[in-house]
């Protein structure tokens, strides 16, 4: 891969995953809402990558419909054509917020949901014309099971994870690879007020094992692995019993 | 899970901790004080805000801009010192000064106004700072060089982290050939022969920088190794190098460092064969030793260690230097790492800038409670006598009016600490 389009490029674990690529002499287009932060970000980039690599910044804001046509278009023209992309952006909805305001529920699943499927959509014509290709997603272990205290942004991601799965059916024999991230807790600025225990994930473990899963898996990867065994048990308590637990 | 301790290992749980990630975003808002936060390698207290905030500038980690035709570089404070070599050591730049561990980052090499080797001939790594950005409590943002902002240039260099964040600085880096140095070890016998050899020595070289065995008592008081390196010139072969990283798995229930310990490792160390001439050597092993054990402080274990570092005035020489080694030997606490170095008379623009001209030496002790701290007040006596001074950076334990006599810009300086800033240190040192 030698041309990579960053959605949500601000992310901190989109960051350390783009600083990886710089390295291995990868071009990007970082695409990302904040512009301070993305140029400071692209800055960085440039001194790691020196003048090897392209670098190019665009703004994007997820919940403005007319800018995902907009995005794909330009960042294939600025790089003359893509490899791969990797969607990271996303919000941690506040919850009970949520609950009491629909308008701001689906503000957040445009956020974490519509605008990433999307924009996969789009590029998956582009990669399917062209017969090659790799869509990676940032979804969530929050995607596999609706609980009470983030059923919001579960929910998004649930989406995210079901829309993958069939884009991963459809493009399988098309030379295109479909790639679901699920990372379990990560720190990050997203998780700032968390008290982190064991379980935590530094942004650069993570990005390296999106950098690895985007050079050759085709699937659902959980980061660090161990959640795939988690995900396992919680997917499989009877929702019987699930629904009076307090997860 | 990270936890804010001192490298000496001395626990100071903050209330909060703010971790830093946007260089343009204001400083939070904390009805408590606030301290930045680099790497956590200074060995006591000045690093730590015991029931205050944190701010830990670990994410401001970015380069802003280098050039590899001039040198120089400028990038957010919490950028490490490894960072910047790997960048610049392969397109032939070096950092202008280094200390012993390439683990610390911009903001804390400049708010301790860190030395090494060569600060014989370059001085501190604060004089080769050409500009940083200072972030006050008050949201102001002062751009700080010699030119311009000049009072809170010096203040903040060597200003213990307390005159508000660093965000950003520029650097310039010094030129290198390849990644090797030529280096040579010399054993002397005494101190008095360290100073002969030093004087003779030095002048030639750009790193120099001895190792002390302070257990050997008698004649063999004050004997040694010499090391002297060189940045090579152009190569037409360079030897292959392979760098290694172990760490010490977990924290043994007691020290691991102890009398008998020390006593072997120290005669086995001075007598070891030495090359004849020059060797040629990578940067890593050559400057970091140590790093090549990450988290080797463990093995002082779960009571952790001191670091004494003081220096006194170059006429007080070999007798000064003596009746310190001759108090650590009646105490029976020895060191592992004891450092000899002579500092030269480039000054800093840091006003509480540490490094000035005599002989600096460095000793590592494990924590044995009182009979230690007694030892220290022992070793002060002779620092005072001499015209010295204690290192703030490696510092836990200095009387407050010590910090006064060895610091007399403190007074002006505290007009430039930031009202809503403070440290452990500042605490005490400031206790009337
Ligand atoms: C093995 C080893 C060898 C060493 N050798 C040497 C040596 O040879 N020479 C030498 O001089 N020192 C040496 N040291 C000490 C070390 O270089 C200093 O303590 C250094 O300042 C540590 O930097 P840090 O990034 O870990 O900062 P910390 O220890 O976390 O903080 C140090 C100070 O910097 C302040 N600070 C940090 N970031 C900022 C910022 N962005 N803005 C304002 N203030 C800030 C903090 O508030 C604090 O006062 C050594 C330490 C070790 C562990
Ligand atoms: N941290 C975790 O524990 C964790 C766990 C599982 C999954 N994830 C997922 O990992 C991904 C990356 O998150 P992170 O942990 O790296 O957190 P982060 O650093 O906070 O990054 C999230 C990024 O999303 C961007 N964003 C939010 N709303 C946007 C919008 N409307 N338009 C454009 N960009 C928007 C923000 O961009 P700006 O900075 O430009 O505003 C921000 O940089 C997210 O999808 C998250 O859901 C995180």
């Amino acid at each position: 891969m030698k041309k990579i389009l960053i959605v949500g490029a601000n992310s901190a674990i989109a960051a350390a995953a783009a600083r990886q690529w710089v390295g291995q002499g990868v071009s990007l287009v970082l695409a990302g809402r904040n512009p301070d932060r993305l140029s400071a970000l692209a800055a960085d980039l440039h001194v790691r990558g020196g003048s090897a690599v392209k670098i190019v910044e665009a703004i994007y804001d997820a919940t403005d419909r007319t800018a995902h046509a907009a995005l794909v278009e330009g960042a294939w023209n600025a790089l003359q054509g893509l490899d791969g992309v990797l969607i990271a952006h996303g919000s941690l909805p506040d919850q009970k917020a949520c609950e009491a305001s629909v308008a701001q529920t689906l503000m957040e699943l445009e956020t974490n949901a519509l605008s990433v499927i999307a924009v996969a959509s789009l590029l998956a014509n582009r990669f399917e014309a062209q017969g090659r290709g790799v869509i990676a997603v940032i979804g969530s272990v929050a995607g596999d099971r609706g609980r009470q205290s983030n059923y919001v942004y579960g929910a998004a991601k649930g989406m995210v994870g079901l829309f993958l799965q069939g884009l991963r059916n459809r493009l399988s024999r098309k030379g295109v690879r479909v790639v679901t991230i699920k990372p379990g807790f990560v720190d990050t600025p997203m998780t700032a007020s968390f008290k982190k225990g064991a379980l935590w994930a530094s942004a650069d473990q993570v990005a390296s094992g999106i950098v690895r899963a985007m050079e050759r898996a085709d699937g659902e990867v959980y980061l660090p692995g161990f959640w795939r065994l988690i995900m396992l048990i919680i997917r499989h308590i009877p929702e019987a019993v699930f629904k009076r637990m307090s997860l | 899970m990270k936890r804010y301790q001192s490298w000496g290992r001395i626990d100071a749980e903050p209330s909060r901790v703010y971790a830093l990630s946007d260089r343009q975003m204001a400083l939070p808002t904390a009805s408590f004080s606030m301290l930045p936060f680099g790497n956590g390698r200074s060995y006591g207290d000045v690093g730590l805000n015991r029931g205050g905030a944190l701010l830990d500038t670990a994410g401001l980690d970015r380069f802003i801009d280098f050039d590899p035709a001039s040198g120089i570089l400028r990038c957010e404070a919490g950028v490490q010192l490894d960072h910047i070599l790997s960048l610049a050591v392969p397109q032939g730049w070096f950092l202008p000064v280094t200390p012993g561990t390439r683990f610390v980052t911009v903001g804390g090499a400049i708010a301790n106004d860190v030395h090494g080797k060569n600060h014989h001939v370059a001085g501190s790594f604060g004089c080769h700072v050409r500009q940083f950005e200072l972030l006050r409590s008050d949201g102001s943002r002062r751009l700080c060089s010699p030119q311009h902002d000049a009072d809170w240039f010096g203040a903040t260099i060597g200003g213990l982290g307390l005159t508000g964040l660093i965000t950003w600085a520029e650097l310039q880096l010094r030129r290198i050939a390849n990644p090797f140095l030529w280096t040579e070890a010399i054993r002397f016998r005494n101190l008095q022969q360290f100073i002969e050899l030093d004087a003779e020595v030095a002048p030639r070289h750009e790193y120099t920088v001895a190792w002390l065995d302070c257990l050997a008592g008698g004649a063999g008081r004050g004997r040694g190794i010499y090391f002297v390196g060189d940045h090579a010139p152009s190569l037409t072969q360079l030897p292959l190098y392979q760098a290694r990283r172990r760490r010490l798995p977990l924290t043994p229930p007691w020290s691991l460092v102890n009398g008998l310990s020390l006593r072997a490792f120290n005669q086995l160390y001075y007598h070891r064969p030495l090359a004849t001439g020059q060797t040629l050597t990578h940067y890593e092993p050559y400057f970091y030793p140590l790093d090549s054990l990450l988290e080797w402080n463990r093995m002082y274990g779960p009571r952790g260690f001191y670091q004494y570092q003081c220096v006194v005035a170059p006429e007080a020489g070999a007798q000064a230097l003596d009746r310190l080694l001759q108090a650590i030997a009646r105490s029976g606490q020895g060191s592992f790492l004891a450092v000899l170095k002579r500092f030269g008379d480039q000054a800093s623009p840091g006003w509480l800038s540490f490094p000035r001209p005599g002989y600096t030496l460095a000793l590592d002790f494990p924590n044995r409670g009182d009979a230690t701290l007694q030892l220290f007040r022992e070793l002060d006596a002779v620092v005072l006598d001499h015209g010295g001074a204690i290192y703030p950076a490696k510092d836990a334990t200095m009387p407050a009016e010590h910090f006064r006599h060895y610091y007399p810009a403190w007074q002006r300086f505290s007009a430039f600490v930031d009202p809503a800033f403070s440290s452990s240190l500042w605490r005490r040192v400031m206790a009337a």
